[in-house]
Order: structure tokens, then sequence, then C-alpha cells
């Protein structure tokens, strides 16, 4: 989780990311962000996230993309 | 039961300052054909006579309206006659003005100029306009319009003309605004006057064509129009009026004939009576022998008027005091008219 | 039928009325008969591609979705006497075969689309290729008529198909439902394109008839009609003047079409949506919105989400992010990082695939090279922003103007004359006439037409303009009053004498100000021969 707010923040040290619930439907993080976000990800967790993840409630919140992390890597 | 009753009070209301508001824009939008144009104020003229009890009616295009004058017509033989003539009227559009005038009353004998005959379709929609706007709503205006429209028209742009004249209103002026509800008279029991001369000079020759038929649909309204009449026990004098432009054929004029003799209708051929009539191409035309002016207009209506009186029998109702008072007035305006012109054009009064 | 078009008006409102007469249980198979005789009317011929597509994304779906429970079923049963790297190749198995049928159906339905709209343009290509190496003969164009939508109904199966195979929404299992959801024809003239699981919400249900919600959709509808008829259809006369003629309309002239040309393309596209989320409105269905405010944006990212969203949102999740998260992208990506920097492997899929995205989303547009390159200027231009943002950020920060209204109306102008620039391509048809008339205006010693009169002689009067600039400043006011709420609630709050006055004069104006018909020409009524 630690590692996943640090790429966050990496992305927009501006968002307090801990309480934003919101974050597709805000508008806070555009496609490019997303894109940035999956490589991160991948890069660091070791998972692949691929486009049918790619729906608002698995990245609007911090808290929801950690749990779409674990559950790959469960699958893995 | 109180609300129901306001909200019917507002419906009403509603519906009633919509559709005024909207009748009034749309009388406002449409051309009031007064001053300039006055072509399109035509057909709608023949409604505001009180004693539509014609016994001669003219039915057509330009060569009617300009070339015979009803107010000589009564002058010479009290002859009572109206020309429901418009701008290029075509052949369904004076089939359908004539059934809609035999709605009024019944005349003894019919005139129409055969010059539209070589049209099988309506050529343009502006002329289509003034044609049928001024008809008052039946069903024969409702087949008037159907069958001139152009293959872009829409009949909804008739019933609704504000749709068609809704650009107007940047062209709008104080004239639309005074004639809203009313018009100037512009014509003499149909009969558009003009009594300046342009003399006919190079009149070109017609160009040959390759086909002199006439179309179907001219043929199947020249066919109505010799029923409709026969139907009502009224004569069809067929007529082509002596303008020199545009050319009339000889293979046309055949058809007619021909036409004419099947079905024992009279035709007469102006423009092989110049000579009889003593038409004078230096001083009877305005526009160089497209039209007659009033001195050209009054010899054809003395020479027609002979023939209606004598060989057709149209009665002499000069004795009707009815209709003597409304010629007097008629004679009148039609005198008033001569002057404003003469002095408009700066000529000297015969 | 066009939407301006007494044949389209009348249809429409033949559906409201009998919409609400039928039985609440049926309205959808109205709907599906009213758009059925729609595809009809448009050209019988195109009903058979339509119908294609129907057939092809519903059984695939179907066979996708039978196939995904199945699996779930066996996994279910079979929980105990698999291991995990059994239950891993069976999934993967199974996935194969629903991937199979999903890009079967897709391969066959961007092949009609391909073949209708791209034949003639590649077959030009060819030819000039083959020009190039000297062979004469040249290749016959196929010349198919395009059909009615296909270019938006192509994409809104897809995205079905593709949420389907994704269990993002459940198949849809009766044919005339789905026939329906494709068919919608409101739909098919200028998209929107919807997604299933937006407009099956409402498209299914029966709905009773409201005052209010047949009002308000109604009121949208005259407001769509006010955009074309009173603006776009009145300037495009000014458009096709100054872009038919690039020779002598250049210079400050290209200037005013470019901005003319923005101005029309933006009334008559938002125009086309307002009416048909407004009749969908008046029968009760909620069409998703296709436009925010899209000229009041910062930037072109931004203006990119409140413009044609629809089709950026289908874009965006079919194209970029499957691209962006494939594979292959992603070791490209690792491969950089590891060889360049950092910075450069996070980027590169973004660059990757929105040049993907940018290049079908300009050939999507249209079957001609302008559109590409369209395209790939915006995709250019967006990349350069993209690097250069912290650059501004750091900009921003130190004099503290993101607050400053001057300054937001300064980057409010800048990206309307960008999107303005680019709109160029679409505008001129081809990519030579748009650099010619995009170089002129630097060189142009022309600029005096824009206040001697000249913009007087290409097609549009003093009156025109007025009306054009009072339409325009309409626009610009209700644009801004709607960003706080929605401005036909405001107007609904008014005692009804003021409503009626409101709406009836928008009815007036567009009947009176529009420009439709045949237009009044004194000159015809002239009577010159007979």
């Amino acid at each position: 989780m630690e590692e996943l707010l640090r790429i966050l923040s990496d992305l927009h040290p501006d968002v307090d990311f801990e309480t934003q619930e919101n974050l597709i439907d805000d508008m806070i993080l555009d496609s490019f962000d997303i894109v940035t976000l999956i490589s991160e990800i991948s890069e660091s967790f070791d998972v692949t996230i691929s486009a049918e993840h790619i729906i608002p409630e698995n990245f609007n919140s911090a808290k929801a993309m950690y749990e779409l992390i674990q559950k790959l890597e469960d699958e893995e | 039961m109180k609300q129901k009753r306001k909200v019917l009070i507002k419906i009403i209301l509603t519906t009633a300052v919509v559709f005024g508001i909207l009748f009034l824009l749309q009388r406002l939008l449409m051309p009031k054909y007064v001053n300039d144009v006055v072509e399109g104020a035509f057909i709608a003229e023949y409604y505001q006579e009180e004693n539509k009890d014609f016994d001669v009616i003219f039915v057509g295009d330009c060569e009617v309206y300009e070339n015979f004058s009803p107010v000589k017509l009564w002058q010479e033989y009290g002859i009572n006659s109206y020309i429901r003539g418009s701008a290029e009227q075509y052949i369904w559009q004076s089939y359908y003005i004539l059934e809609d005038t035999l709605r009024y009353s019944m005349p003894d004998a019919v005139i129409f100029n055969i010059q539209s005959l070589q049209f099988n379709e309506s050529q343009s929609e502006a002329y289509n306009r003034m044609t049928l706007e001024g008809m008052k709503w039946s069903s024969s205006k409702v087949n008037a319009i159907l069958a001139s429209m152009k293959e872009d028209e829409n009949f909804l742009d008739y019933v609704f003309p504000i749709l068609r004249y809704h650009s107007r209103w940047s062209e709008l002026t104080f004239d639309d605004v005074k004639y809203m509800f009313s018009s100037k008279k512009v014509t003499h029991n149909g009969y558009y006057m003009r009594v300046d001369v342009k003399p006919a000079e190079n009149v070109p020759a017609g160009r040959p064509l390759t086909d002199y038929s006439f179309g179907d649909k001219a043929w199947k309204y020249l066919k109505m129009m010799t029923e409709l009449c026969e139907e009502n026990g009224i004569t069809l004098v067929l007529i082509k009026a002596p303008s020199l432009y545009p050319y009339w054929y000889d293979q046309w004029d055949e058809q007619v004939k021909d036409y004419a003799e099947e079905n024992n209708l009279m035709y007469i051929n102006f423009l092989e009576l110049i000579d009889e009539i003593g038409i004078d191409y230096k001083t009877d035309t305005y526009d160089a022998g497209l039209h007659m002016n009033l001195s050209g207009a009054e010899k054809l209506s003395v020479y027609l008027g002979r023939i209606l009186s004598e060989e057709i029998g149209i009665p002499d109702r000069r004795g009707d005091e009815e209709l003597s008072a409304i010629w007097e007035q008629n004679i009148e305006d039609y005198e008033a008219e001569k002057e404003r012109q003469y002095k408009y054009y700066g000529i000297q009064a015969e | 039928m066009l939407f301006t078009s007494y044949e389209f008006i009348g249809f429409a409102m033949l559906l409201l009325i009998a919409y609400y007469c039928c039985p609440k249980k049926y309205q959808w198979v109205l709907l599906l008969m009213f758009s059925c005789a729609f595809y009809y009317i448009a050209g019988p011929v195109y009903l058979i591609y339509i119908f294609i597509t129907i057939i092809t994304t519903y059984f695939a779906a179907c066979m996708i979705e039978k196939n995904a429970d199945r699996q779930s079923e066996y996994l279910k049963i079979h929980k105990a006497e698999m291991s995990k790297e059994e239950k891993k190749s069976y999934k993967l198995h199974e996935k194969h075969i629903r991937a199979g049928w999903k890009i079967g159906c897709i391969v066959i339905n961007i092949g009609i689309l391909a073949v209708v709209k791209y034949a003639d343009f590649l077959i030009d290509n060819a030819n000039s290729i083959l020009t190039s190496f000297g062979y004469t003969g040249k290749l016959s164009f196929a010349s198919l008529a395009l059909p009615l939508g296909i270019s938006f109904y192509t994409l809104q199966a897809i995205g079905y198909l593709i949420d389907v195979y994704r269990g993002t929404v459940r198949a849809e299992r009766n044919l005339f439902k789905f026939a329906l959801f494709i068919s919608f024809f409101p739909q098919l003239i200028q998209g929107p394109i919807s997604r299933f699981d937006s407009l099956s919400k409402t498209l299914y249900s029966g709905h009773t008839f409201d005052i209010k919600t047949v009002s308000y959709g109604l009121q949208r509808v005259l407001w769509g009609f006010f955009k074309k008829v009173v603006i776009a259809d009145r300037i495009l006369a000014g458009v096709q003047t100054i872009i038919g003629d690039i020779q002598t309309y250049n210079g400050a002239y290209a200037f005013v079409g470019m901005i003319f040309y923005t101005i029309e393309l933006y009334a008559d596209f938002t125009g086309g949506i307002d009416i048909t989320i407004g009749i969908a409105q008046s029968l009760g269905i909620t069409v998703q919105e296709n436009f925010i405010r899209p000229y009041f944006s910062k930037s072109l990212k931004e203006y990119w989400r409140r413009w044609h969203i629809s089709m950026c949102n289908w874009f965006r999740d079919y194209i970029f992010y499957p691209v962006s998260s494939s594979r292959l992208i992603q070791k490209v990506s690792k491969f950089s990082r590891k060889k360049f920097s950092a910075a450069i492997g996070k980027h590169l899929p973004i660059y990757i695939s929105s040049f993907v995205v940018w290049f079908a989303t300009g050939i999507w547009h249209g079957a001609s090279w302008n559109f590409i390159v369209w395209g790939l200027a915006n995709w250019f231009v967006l990349m350069v922003s993209e690097e250069l943002e912290p650059v501004y950020l750091r900009f921003h920060n130190r004099f503290h103007l993101n607050t400053n209204f001057l300054y937001r109306l300064y980057l409010i102008g800048r990206t309307v004359m960008l999107v303005c620039c680019l709109n160029m391509f679409d505008c001129y048809s081809s990519v030579s006439d748009t650099l010619t008339a995009f170089g002129s205006m630097f060189t142009a010693s022309n600029w005096h037409i824009i206040w001697d009169g000249a913009l007087l002689n290409i097609g549009l009067t003093m009156a025109d303009y007025c009306i054009l600039l009072a339409g325009i400043i309409l626009l610009i006011a209700v644009s801004a009053a709607g960003r706080s709420g929605g401005v036909r609630d405001k107007i609904s709050m008014k005692p009804y004498p003021v409503r009626l006055c409101i709406w009836f004069g928008l009815f007036l104006i567009v009947i009176i100000m529009g420009a439709y018909g045949v237009g009044y020409d004194a000159s015809q009524f002239i009577y010159n021969r007979f």
C-alpha cells in the first residue's frame, strides 16, 4: 500500500490519495495518468493490469487500486 | 373544478396568443404585391368583387390580363366580364382557377389563352406562388398546388406561407404594415393597364425545336377544361393573343386547331388577324411586342367583343341598374388610372 | 431524412403521439418499428448492413456470455478436484474461445465499415502508388453508398461486445431489444455512441406521459434547432464561399473562414446532439451528454474531455487502454526504462497508444488524408503540452496565475484558437489546401477586409451578421448560465407568461430567423417574361 501511495503522489503531489474516493469521477486522474499508473504498478508489483480492469470502480481510490493489485497477485 | 377551469383558460389563452402572433407575423411577412410587382395580387383581387355574376371569364397568363380590357367590353357591348389571369399561369392552374371561379358564378363563356400549352411542368417556384397564393382555400386550391409544385417545393409551405417568406424580415417596408390586412386594387376587372409605348423591332424568330408536340399533362388539363365547360353548358373559346414573342410555332397552332375542330370549340388566333383588327406594333405595345398597351388592348377588346356578342350571344347587360352602377365606378377608376399613367409616362392623351 | 426537414419533424411528432398512446409494455417495440421505418426511408438497402451488424453482435455476445457462465459453473462444480495450474489453463482455454468470438465479430463489423467507407480511399492511394511505379492502368472506384449512421452504430455494437466480453454488462438475450439498441433512430444521424449499460436503463422500460419530461425534451429540441438552423446553416454560406476558392479568399479571409467553420461545426454538431437527446428525453429515455461546454476548456486535453465525449470515451476504453496495457507496450516500456530513463519508460506507452488512438480517430472521421493529418496534429499538440506540463506547473506556482480570471480567459482563448487551427484540416478537406490557407494567414496583408465591408460579399448580409452575432452571444450566455445548473430548470421556476415568452420567442426566432427553405429573393418575383 505504501508503495502504491508513493507512486500516486509522484504522479500528483498536490492530491491526498488516502482520503480521495472519487479520483476518476472527479477527473483528478485522467487517461494519461491511468496509463502511467499501470506501467508503474506493473513495474513495482509484478502484476499485469489489462484493459478489462480499467473501470472507474477499480481506480476511484487508492484502496480500490490496492485491492485490484492484491486480486491480480492472487491470480498470478 | 376551479383548478380545472383555470388550466382550461390558460390553455385557451396560450393557444390564442401563439396562433394570433403567428398569424400576424405571417401577414406581415408575406409579399404584398402593391407597388413594384403587382402581378402577384391579381388572383386574390377577384374575391373582392361584390357582384361575381360575370358572363365572361378569362383564364390564362399575361396574354389575357394585359391584352383585353373588360371596361372596353362593357362600354362597347355591355359584356360583364372578369379576367382571372396571373403571371405565367400554367394550364393546370388555369383549370383549377376556373373550377374555383365556377363556385361563385356560372359564366356563359370562358376564354382561355393557349400559350401555356407549351409547358408540361411548372417552370418557376416564384410564379407558382404568385398564382396559387391568391386563391382562397378550397379543394381546387389544394389540387392546384399539388399539380403545380416543383420537386423541391413543399405543400406545407403553401399552408403556412410564413415558412416560405420568413426571410423577408430583413427587407420589410412600410407597405408591409399598411397592407397587412387590406390591399390596393391594382387591376381593372383583372386587366393590368399600361399606356406607355415601346415599338416592336427586330422580333427574334423562333428557334427550331426538336419536338413540337405538347406534353401529356398539358393535354390532360385542356381536356379537363373542355369537359368542365361542357358539363356546365359554358362555351369555351380558345385564343392566342397577338404577342410577337415568345414565338408561337405553326406546328403548335396546328395542334390547337385540330383539337378545337375535334371538340367543336372556337379558336381565334389573333396573330393571323393583326391587319384586320388594326394592330400597329409601333404604337400598340409597351414592351416591343410581348404585350399590348392600352391602345392595343382596346382594339383587341373591340374585336373580341363583337365575336362574343354576335357569334356567341353574350347579352348586353347595360340595362341592369345594379351592374351599371358598379361599372360606372369601374370606368371612373379606369379613367383615373389612365390619366395617372399618361402623366407618369409624360404622354399626351389622344 | 435530415434533422431540419419537415419529414423528420413530422416523423418525430407522430412517434411522440403514438408512443404515449401505446401500452407501456410495447413502447420499445414501437420505437423499434419507427427506427426500422426511419432506416427504410433513408434507403432500404442500408437495412441489410445494420441487420448484419445486429445479428453478428447479438450472436457473438450471447456466445461469449454463455461460455463465461459455463466456465464459472464448471469451476464451481470442480473446485475441489482442480489444481491451481489446471484451473489456470482451463480459464485460459475458455478465454481464448471467447476472444475468438469477439475478434471474429469485430473483424466482420469493422470489415463492413472498412469496405463501404474506405474502399475508395484505399483504391485512390493504390492508384497513386501504381502511377508512381510507372503503371498506367488504374483500379476503378467501388463507389459504395455509405449506410446512414454506420460509423456510429458499428462503434456502438463493438463497444457493447467488448463490454460483454469483459463482463461489465450482461448480454441482451432479446434480439429485438438488442436491435433497438443499435438502431435507435435519433442517434443514427450524428451520434452519440451510446453505451449499453447507460442507454439500456431507460430504453426498454415503459414511460408514462409526464408533462415536465416531455416539455424539457421538446425545449432541448428547439434549442438544437436554434443552433442548427439559425446559426450553423446561416454561417455555412460564408464558410463555403471562403473554402471554395482558396486563391481569392486567403490571408485574413482564411482566418475568418477558420473562425466561422469552428462556429458552424459547434452549432451544427451540438445542435444535432441537442435534438437527439431532446427527442430521447421527450420519450423518457436518457441519452448520455456528448458535450460539456467544450469551448470553455483551458487546454486541448481538457477540450477533448468535453467535446464529443461518447466518441472520445469509446476510443479511450476500447483502444487507448487496451493498447497501452498490452504486453507489447508494457515490454517496450520496461525495456526503455532500463535502456534510457524512467521518465521515458513512463511516457512511452502514452505516446504510442495515443498515436494509435489519434490515427484511428482521424480515419474514423473520414476516409481521407486530411482527417488522418488532423488526428495526428491533435496528437502532436497533446504530446507537446504533456511534455511542457512541468514547465507550466512551475510557472503557475511561481506567479499564482491559476486563480487569475484574466489568465484563465487567456487559456480559454488560446485553446479555442488552437482548436480552430486544427479544425482547418477538417474544413478544407485537403492537406495542401489547409497548409496553403494556414500559411497565408501569417503573410496576409489583407486584414482590412475585416472592417472595410468585404465580408458582406461572401454570401452573408448585414442582417445575417447581426443575427449571427446575437445568436452567438446567446449561445455563450446560455452556456455560461449552464455552469450553475440546468438552464431549463431555471426557466421553469419563472411565472408562466415569462416562460411562454421565452419558449415561444425562441420558436419564433427559429421560424423567422432560421436559414431554411428557398429563401426570399425579391428578384425571383419580378415579373420578367410572362
